[in-house]
C-alpha cells in the first residue's frame, strides 16, 4: 500500500512539475497575473508530493518490505536502522528520487526566500526549475522506478553494498546533490533574466546566496567523498582522478569561477554575459556528471549500474537543456551591454584570468574524462588517460592560479596603478620565497615541486592577510572597526586561507608520503622512516552482519609506542567478497595508516600496506575552511539590504505621491 | 586605436597565448600519459610496445596465481580463452581480484614477455565486468574443464 502511495506522489509531483513549468511560462508572455502566481504553489504542492514520495521509500527500507524490488536489492534485515535510511540513495533508482527531492527542497527554498524578487521574474525563475523536474522525474517513472513490486517476495534482501556502510558515505551523496543541484538555481536566474531581456546586477545579487550555498555543499560533499576514499577504501589514496570523482570537481571549478565572477557582475556591473554562459556550463556539467554516473558509460567504483536505455534518456535530456539555454543565449547574449568599465590592471581584469585559468582547467579534466568514451565511440581504440596527466594540468594551473589570488586581493577594483602595488608585491613575493626555503629545510628532503607549493601557500597566506588589514590601514583595528566589516569581507579572507591550508596538505602529502606493502610474520617489524610497525598477528573476530580477521599492528617511534593500530579484513554474510578495513591513526602533522591484505602460509603471515601520510588532513581542513568562509559570506547583508531597497521602491512606486 | 579597445585587445592577446601555451603543455602531459588498451592475444601478437606503459585486460586464468612466500609478489596469468600472459605484482592486490574474474592490470611488457603490473584494478562487484574485457570476450567462449558425461 505505502508503496503504491510513493507512487502515486511521484505522478502527482510530476504533474505539479508539468503546471509549475507550462502555466507561468504562458503567463510570463501573455501577462495573465492569475498564470504568474500560479508558479509559487504549484512548486511548493511538487516539494510536498516529492516529500511523500521519498518518505515512503524511506518507510519501506525500514520495515524491511522486499516485495519492492528496489528495497530487495539494496536492503537486508541485518542491516542497521541508519544504513537502511543511507540505502535509499544507495543505487540508482533511489539516487534519482533524492535528485529530484533535492532539486524540490531547492525550488521551494526559492518560492520561501526570494520575497524581494518581481513575481514575473520569479514564475519565470520556477518555469526553468519546473522543465528540470519534469525532466527528472519522467526519467525516473519511465526507466528507474524505484516503487517497482517484485511479483515473488524474497524473504530476505540482497543488502546494502558493504562499502556504502558506512557514516561519511551515507552523508557523501545527499551533500553532493544538495550541491550539484543548487547549481540548478543559478542557472535557473541565468535563463530567466535572458529571457526578460534583462541581465542586470539585481539578478546577480539575487543569485549570489544561492550559488554561495550550492558551492558549500558541493566543496563539502567532494572533501567528504575524498575523505571516505581515502579511510573506507582502504588503500590510502585520497583522489584518484576517477571519471567520477572527475565529473563532481568539474561543476566545482566551473561554479568556483561563478562565485567568483558573479562578485564582478553584483558589485561593478561587468562580466554579465559571461557571468550567464557560466552559470549555463556549471549546471550542464553538473548534468552531465549525472550522465556520466547513472548512465553506465563509465566504469568506476561508483557506476553500480549500467542500462543503455537509461543512457540515452539522459543524454536526450542533457542536449536539449543544453542545446537550448545556449541558443537562448546566443539570441540574448548580444543584447547584453556591460556598464563597468575597467582598465588592463584592475581586479576585475585578475578576476577575468582567474575565470579563464578555472575554465581551461575545468575543459582539460573535461578532455581526459571523456576522451576514452569518445575514442571507443569511433572506434579508434580503448584508451586511458593516466592520473599524471590530471596531475600536471591541476599544477600547471594551480600555480598561476595561486599566483593571481594574492594580486587579485589587493588590486583595486575598476582601475589600479602598477607604482602602488609593486613595492608591497615584491616584498611579500620575497618574503614567501624565503619562507617556502625554510620550511622546506624542515622536510626530509629536497623538491622543486615542494619548494613552489610551499612558496605558493606562503604567498596565499601573506597576501591574504595583507590585503584584509588594507582595510584598516587608516583607522586602528578596534572591535567596532572590525565588526563593522561586513561579513563577505571576512568570508572571501577566510576561503583564501583555506586554499593556503589546502595547498600545505597536497604539496606535503603528495611528495612526502611512504608507503610500502609488506609481508610480515607474527612478531616482524619494518621500519619506514622514524616509525617501527611491529605485526603482532591477526585473529578472528565476528560482527553483526559480518565475519573476518582483525590485525595488530604496533608502531613504535624510538623505542616508544605511539599507536596500537587494529585494521580488518571483513566479509559481509550476504557478499562473497571481503572488505578492507584500515586502521587510521590520524594527527594534525601526519597520518599512520596500516590496512590488512590477505593471509599467507601457515605461520599466519600476513601482506600488510603501511602508510605514512604527513599533512593529509591539512586538504580536508582546507576544504572545509573553503566552504565556511563561503558560508560567512552567504551571511552578508547586502544580500538583506536589497530585498529593503526594493521594497521601499515597490511602496514607492505603489504611492506615487508620497516623499523619497 | 582607441585606448579602451587597445587596453581590451592587449588584455584578449595575453588570454589567447596563455591559453594556447597551456594547452600545448596540456597536449604533451596529455599523449604522454594515454594508455591503450591490448588482449593477451594482441600481446602475444607483439602488437603491444615494450618499455611503454599500458593496459592489458583479461580473465584470471584459474590456479594460476602464485603468490610468493617471502614478498608480496603475486604471479598470475590473464587470458582471453585464446593466448594467456603472465603478469606480476608487487603489491596488495585488490580485494575482488579472484581467480577466473575480470581484471585490468597497468603496467609494462619486460624483455621476458612478463608484464610488470603497477596497478590491477578487478571487477567491483558481482556482476560487473570491465567493458573492454566484456567486449574482447564477446564470442570467445570458456573452455569447460568438466569432463562431459557420457
Amino acid at each position: 500500500m505505502i508503496p503504491e502511495l510513493g507512487q502515486f506522489a511521484l505522478i502527482v509531483a510530476l504533474i505539479c512539475a508539468f503546471i509549475q513549468a507550462v502555466l507561468p511560462l504562458i503567463g510570463s508572455f501573455t501577462r495573465i497575473p492569475n498564470l504568474i502566481a500560479v508558479a509559487k504553489p504549484a512548486a511548493q504542492a511538487q516539494f510536498l508530493a516529492l516529500s511523500v514520495a521519498f518518505a515512503c521509500l524511506v518507510y519501506a527500507f525500514v520495515t524491511h518490505d522486499f516485495s519492492v524490488a528496489y528495497v530487495a536489492q539494496n536492503s537486508n534485515t541485518a542491516l542497521p536502522l541508519i544504513y537502511r535510511v543511507s540505502a535509499v540513495w544507495g543505487a540508482h533508482e533511489g539516487s534519482l528520487l533524492l535528485w529530484a527531492l533535492t532539486l524540490g527542497i531547492w525550488t521551494f527554498a526559492v518560492t520561501i526566500f526570494s520575497r524581494q524578487i518581481p513575481s514575473i521574474m520569479l514564475a519565470r525563475v520556477l518555469s526553468v526549475m519546473g522543465w528540470i523536474s519534469i525532466g527528472f522525474l519522467l526519467f525516473m517513472i519511465i526507466t528507474s522506478n524505484p516503487f517497482e513490486r517484485l511479483l515473488t517476495v524474497p524473504t530476505q534482501g540482497k543488502d546494502l553494498n558493504p562499502l556504502l556502510q558506512d557514516f561519511g558515505l551515507a552523508i557523501h551523496p545527499p551533500m553532493l546533490y544538495i550541491g550539484y543541484v543548487g547549481f540548478s538555481v543559478a542557472f535557473a536566474f541565468a535563463i530567466a533574466a535572458m529571457w526578460s531581456g534583462r541581465l542586470d546586477a539585481a539578478w546577480a545579487r539575487w543569485s549570489r546566496p544561492w550559488t554561495n550555498v550550492a558551492w558549500i555543499f558541493l566543496t563539502l560533499g567532494i572533501t567528504l567523498g575524498s575523505w571516505w576514499a581515502y579511510y573506507e577504501l582502504g588503500w590510502g589514496g585520497w583522489w584518484f582522478w576517477d571519471p567520477v570523482e572527475n565529473a563532481s570537481l568539474m561543476p566545482w571549478i566551473v561554479g568556483t569561477a561563478l562565485v567568483h565572477s558573479l562578485a564582478v557582475t553584483d558589485k561593478r556591473s561587468s562580466f554579465k554575459a559571461w557571468t550567464a554562459l557560466l552559470a549555463i556550463f556549471a549546471f550542464s556539467l553538473s548534468l552531465l556528471g549525472t550522465f556520466l554516473v547513472r548512465s553506465g558509460v563509465l566504469v568506476s567504483v561508483h557506476s553500480f549500474a549500467s542500462d543503455p536505455e537509461r543512457g540515452l534518456f539522459i543524454l536526450v535530456f542533457l542536449v536539449l537543456v543544453v542545446g537550448s539555454s545556449l541558443l537562448l543565449y546566443a539570441t540574448r547574449a548580444p543584447l547584453i551591454k556591460s556598464h563597468g568599465h575597467f582598465a588592463l590592471f584592475s581586479r576585475e581584469t585578475a578576476l577575468l584570468l582567474n575565470n579563464v585559468i578555472l575554465v581551461v582547467l575545468a575543459i582539460s579534466i573535461l578532455g581526459g574524462t571523456l576522451f576514452p568514451i569518445i575514442t571507443v565511440a569511433l572506434e579508434l581504440g580503448k584508451y586511458s588517460v593516466g592520473a599524471p596527466y590530471f596531475n600536471f594540468i591541476f599544477v600547471l594551473l594551480g600555480t598561476p592560479l595561486a599566483l593571481l589570488l594574492g594580486f587579485g586581493q589587493f588590486t583595486r577594483w575598476k582601475q589600479d596603478n602598477f607604482e602602488r602595488i609593486v613595492r608591497p608585491a615584491s616584498i611579500q613575493i620575497v618574503i614567501s620565497i624565503i619562507l617556502g626555503g625554510l620550511t622546506i629545510l624542515l622536510m626530509p628532503h629536497f623538491s622543486v615541486y615542494a619548494l613552489l607549493g610551499m612558496v605558493l601557500a606562503w604567498w596565499v597566506a601573506i597576501s591574504t592577510v595583507y590585503s584584509f588589514l588594507q582595510r584598516f590601514k587608516n583607522k586602528s583595528i578596534s572591535l567596532s572597526a572590525l565588526g563593522k566589516t561586513p561579513p563577505s569581507y571576512y568570508g572571501t579572507h577566510i576561503a583564501h586561507l583555506g586554499v593556503m591550508i589546502f595547498c600545505i596538505g597536497i604539496t606535503i602529502t603528495s611528495i612526502y608520503s611512504s608507503k610500502k606493502d609488506v609481508l610480515l610474520k607474527p612478531g616482524d617489524s619494518y621500519q619506514m622512516s622514524e616509525f617501527s610497525y611491529r605485526f603482532e598477528g591477526a585473529k578472528p573476530i565476528v560482527g553483526p552482519n559480518y565475519r573476518g580477521y582483525e590485525g595488530l599492528v604496533i608502531v613504535t617511534k624510538n623505542e616508544k609506542i605511539i599507536a596500537e593500530m587494529k585494521p580488518q579484513k571483513r566479509i559481509y554474510f550476504s557478499q562473497q567478497n571481503p572488505m578492507t578495513e584500515a586502521a587510521i591513526d590520524a594527527g594534525v602533522t601526519r597520518d599512520l595508516f596500516v590496512a590488512l591484505g590477505e593471509q599467507r602460509g601457515a605461520e599466519g603471515a600476513w601482506t600488510l600496506r603501511l602508510y605514512y601520510k604527513p599533512f593529509i588532513r591539512w586538504i580536508w581542513f582546507g576544504a572545509v575552511i573553503m566552504a565556511l568562509g563561503g558560508m560567512i559570506a552567504t551571511f552578508d547583508k547586502r544580500y538583506r539590504r536589497a530585498k529593503k531597497r526594493v521594497a521601499v521602491k515597490a511602496t514607492a512606486s505603489a504611492a506615487p505621491g508620497a516623499p523619497a | 586605436m582607441h585606448p579602451a579597445r587597445a587596453r581590451r585587445l592587449t588584455l584578449v592577446i595575453v588570454m589567447v597565448v596563455g591559453v594556447f601555451i597551456a594547452g600545448g603543455f596540456a597536449f604533451f602531459a596529455f599523449q604522454d600519459n594515454l594508455m591503450l588498451y591490448f588482449t593477451p592475444t594482441e600481446v602475444a601478437a607483439g602488437k603491444a610496445p615494450t618499455g611503454q606503459r599500458f593496459n592489458v585486460g583479461g580473465m584470471v586464468a584459474d590456479g594460476s596465481v602464485v603468490k610468493a612466500s617471502d614478498s608480496v609478489e603475486v604471479r598470475f596469468d590473464v587470458t582471453d580463452y585464446e593466448k594467456t600472459i603472465t603478469v606480476t605484482f608487487s603489491d596488495i592486490l585488490p580485494d575482488l581480484f579472484r581467480e577466473g574474474q575480470a581484471v585490468i592490470a597497468k603496467g609494462k611488457l619486460n624483455t621476458d614477455g612478463v608484464f610488470i603490473a603497477d596497478e590491477v584494478l578487478a571487477k567491483h562487484d558481482e556482476n560487473y565486468m570491465p567493458k573492454e574485457v566484456a567486449d574482447m570476450l564477446k564470442g570467445k567462449t570458456k573452455p569447460t574443464t568438466e569432463t562431459s558425461k557420457p
